[in-house]
């Protein structure tokens, strides 16, 4: 059989878990990644990255309003999506993704979101017309307060939300890497460290995804970027990269050093069937290389035109590792038999229902929602900018 | 639809308020202004775009709620986590199998070329397909004619993942497209002696 090396299981032939499933993780990484950065500045008062706040926030909802869609794609009917509220299963750790999920959506990002905005919103349903008006005065809810008092009283409720937020961008994440984590039977998922690196992962990716989208946005703009902001952001990066990069090794040579029956049927997938997406993508090209460039910056004195190209590199190149990350561990935990005698090959559809034009459209899309909301809902905490020119220009 | 005391100057002027203050001290001295003024009656006032969006989260519970009450069948979880009516309806449902005795009673011929040979543990309608209505009225109902190309291999197509011990061939180099019943008669499949 073509593509077929060795002995497969006949049901492990064909691949079930397709590139959607590989954008899935993706996309929630990047959810909480971006919210984690957010929280960096309202928890642990980092005033530097203050202008990727609002922005990290929309990108954040903007991805997690596209993150199901990958999962009812590959399902099919997406209808009965909603039975997993109605009658809730507590035994499976899929069917609890939809509470996750809605918590997280409206208990977290909409709720931190609105009371961060809520000054804008009230100023911009008065200072604009027509059909914008009134999207702003239904979000108003009706109360134009922003007495002193009021706006105090949202900062404290949006300091406790991005508190309990956290710990929900952690469970978001972790619950991902834990249904991975979690499958006994496949020896290339089934590991306590899983949930752990998805996390890091996810940080990575979406610290990496805010940068890149405000270096782009500002130029865009024809502002100047805030050097000391993305200087932070870059650093945090580089943390949380080695971190990450310290645990997936971690995992490596544990299995190295344990070398369980697996091990020799994973090694060899590894250097054949996984090589490019693993070694050659994920490992040197979307881990190391980024990794030193941002070492680079912060051992060398750099021209600021220099870091600039620099970070916007290796934010390109963080996002492709963590996406080749996320497919090795998809699609590679299904190209090896059961058996470890056989391996198998992912042929991706094109045009089908779970193919690469769906999956395109859909790391496009969270982008053109972001987009939207960045047009209604300004982020920039410059003066002068977006809708709001009479209330921030004030003085 | 809006709270009147707060309503033109007095938003405008709290704007100023705010925007002087932005982007750094913006927090510090919101603090500052809140504890130097104002009653518990006025933090109650001033949360009460909370206390809309409380309303707001109140009503989407209910309305799912309501939702859920009406959308989740009655006898849900009455045996399990599944429709208890599903039961009474699946057991409701024609038959579609007459099961081997059934049409032993009439094919006995069949059977007594099938008892001795090596498909004798092999269901009448493991081949022939569903036959309840067959079996009901014979004269009206004809079972359809079976294409052995087709069926047999269903079974005998040689596959690794089958026990070594069953009969499989690669029915390409074997039969070379010619039907299966050619050679083999169906009921006994194994070629002369006595074997069957
Ligand atoms: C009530 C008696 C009866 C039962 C029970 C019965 N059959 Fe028949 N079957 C007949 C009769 C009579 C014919 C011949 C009809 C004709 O030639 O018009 C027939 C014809 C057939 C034929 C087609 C024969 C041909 O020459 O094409 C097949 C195949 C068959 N039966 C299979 C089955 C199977 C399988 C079952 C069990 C599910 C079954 N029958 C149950 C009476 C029965
Ligand atoms: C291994 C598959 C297989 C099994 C099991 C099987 N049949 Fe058949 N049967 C066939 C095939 C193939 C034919 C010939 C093609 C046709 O007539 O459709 C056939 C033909 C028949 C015929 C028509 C003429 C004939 O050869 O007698 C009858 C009646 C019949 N089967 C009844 C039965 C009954 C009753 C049973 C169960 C006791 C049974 N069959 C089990 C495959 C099978
Ligand atoms: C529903 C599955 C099934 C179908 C369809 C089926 N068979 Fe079989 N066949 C069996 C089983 C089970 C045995 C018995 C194997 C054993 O004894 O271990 C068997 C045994 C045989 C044998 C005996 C092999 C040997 O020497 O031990 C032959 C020959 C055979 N089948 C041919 C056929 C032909 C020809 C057809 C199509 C008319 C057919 N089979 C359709 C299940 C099937
Ligand atoms: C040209 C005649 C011919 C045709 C057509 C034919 N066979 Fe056979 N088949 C034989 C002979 C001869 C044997 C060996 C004698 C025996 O075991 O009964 C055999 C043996 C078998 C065996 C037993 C193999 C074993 O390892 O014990 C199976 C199973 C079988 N055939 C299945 C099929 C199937 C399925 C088809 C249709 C795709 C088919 N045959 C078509 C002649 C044929």
């Amino acid at each position: 059989m073509p593509g077929v090396e060795g002995f497969m299981y006949p049901n492990e032939i064909e691949l079930q878990w397709s590139v959607l499933i590989v954008l899935y993780p993706f996309l929630t990484g990047l959810v909480a990644g971006a919210f984690i950065l957010a929280s960096l500045e309202r928890v642990f008062r980092v005033q530097a990255v203050k202008p990727t706040y609002r922005l990290a926030l929309l990108t954040a909802l903007s991805f997690l309003l596209v993150a199901p869609l990958p999962l009812q794609l590959h399902l099919g009917h997406p209808e009965r999506s909603f039975e997993m509220y109605l009658t809730p299963h507590r035994t499976s750790a899929m069917a609890m993704f939809g509470f996750v999920y809605v918590w997280y959506l409206m208990a977290v990002l909409v709720l931190e979101i609105w009371l961060d905005y809520r000054r804008d919103i009230v100023v911009l349903s008065e200072s604009t017309t027509g059909w914008r008006r009134w999207i702003y005065r239904m979000m108003t809810l009706g109360s134009h307060n922003l007495s002193e008092r009021a706006l105090a009283i949202d900062e404290r409720v949006g300091y406790l939300i991005t508190v309990i937020g956290i710990p929900s961008a952690f469970l978001l994440h972790g619950y991902v890497g834990f249904i991975f984590g979690s499958v006994k039977a496949n020896p290339w998922w089934s590991t306590p460290l899983m949930p752990v690196v998805f996390i890091f992962s996810a940080m990575v990716s979406g610290i990496a995804a805010v940068m890149v989208l405000y270096m782009l946005m500002t130029w865009s703009r024809g502002r100047s970027i805030d050097m000391r902001c993305v200087d932070t952001v870059a650093r945090y990066l580089f943390y949380t990269f080695i971190i990450d990069f310290s645990l997936e090794m971690l995992d490596l040579i544990h299995r190295i050093y344990e070398s369980d029956e697996s091990f020799r049927s994973l090694d060899f997938m590894v250097h054949t069937k996984l090589y490019l997406s693993h070694i050659v993508v994920q490992i040197v090209l979307g881990t190391v290389t980024p990794i030193a460039l941002l070492g680079l910056t912060q051992v060398v004195k750099l021209t600021e035109m220099a870091r600039k190209r620099i970070y916007a590199l290796a934010g390109c190149l963080t996002l492709i590792g963590i996406f080749a990350m996320r497919w090795n561990v998809v699609i590679g935990g299904q190209l090896f038999s059961k058996s470890f005698l056989g391996y198998t090959t992912y042929k991706m559809g094109l045009v089908t229902r779970e193919g690469l034009l769906v999956a395109i459209v859909l790391t496009v899309l969270p982008l053109v929602i972001l987009w939207v909301l960045v047009k209604l809902l300004p982020p920039w905490t410059e003066r002068n900018s977006g809708l709001l020119p009479d209330a921030r220009a004030a003085h | 639809m809006r709270d009147t005391e707060h309503s033109g100057l007095g938003t405008a002027s709290c704007i100023q308020l705010t925007a002087t203050s932005e982007p750094e001290g913006g927090r510090a001295s919101l603090r500052r202004a809140r504890s130097s003024t104002g009653t518990t009656m006025h933090a109650f006032k001033d949360s009460g775009h909370l206390f809309r969006l409380a309303a707001v989260f109140v009503a989407g519970i209910l309305v799912f709620l309501v939702l859920r009450g009406f959308l989740v069948p009655k006898s849900f979880g009455q045996y399990g986590h599944y429709r208890g009516n599903a039961m009474a309806e699946i057991a409701a449902r024609p038959v579609n199998f007459a099961g081997h005795e059934t049409c032993e009673t009439c094919h006995a011929d069949v059977l007594d070329k099938k008892k001795d040979g090596k498909h004798a543990h092999v269901n009448c309608e493991a081949c022939h397909g569903p036959l309840a209505k067959h079996a009901d009225d014979p004269a009206s109902v004809q079972p359809p004619k079976l294409d052995t190309a087709v069926l047999c291999v269903r079974c005998h197509e040689a596959n690794a993942a089958k026990p070594k011990t069953f009969p499989q061939v690669a029915s390409a180099d074997h039969s070379t497209g010619l039907p299966c019943d050619t050679c083999h008669q169906p009921h006994s499949p194994v070629i002369g002696g006595g074997a069957k």
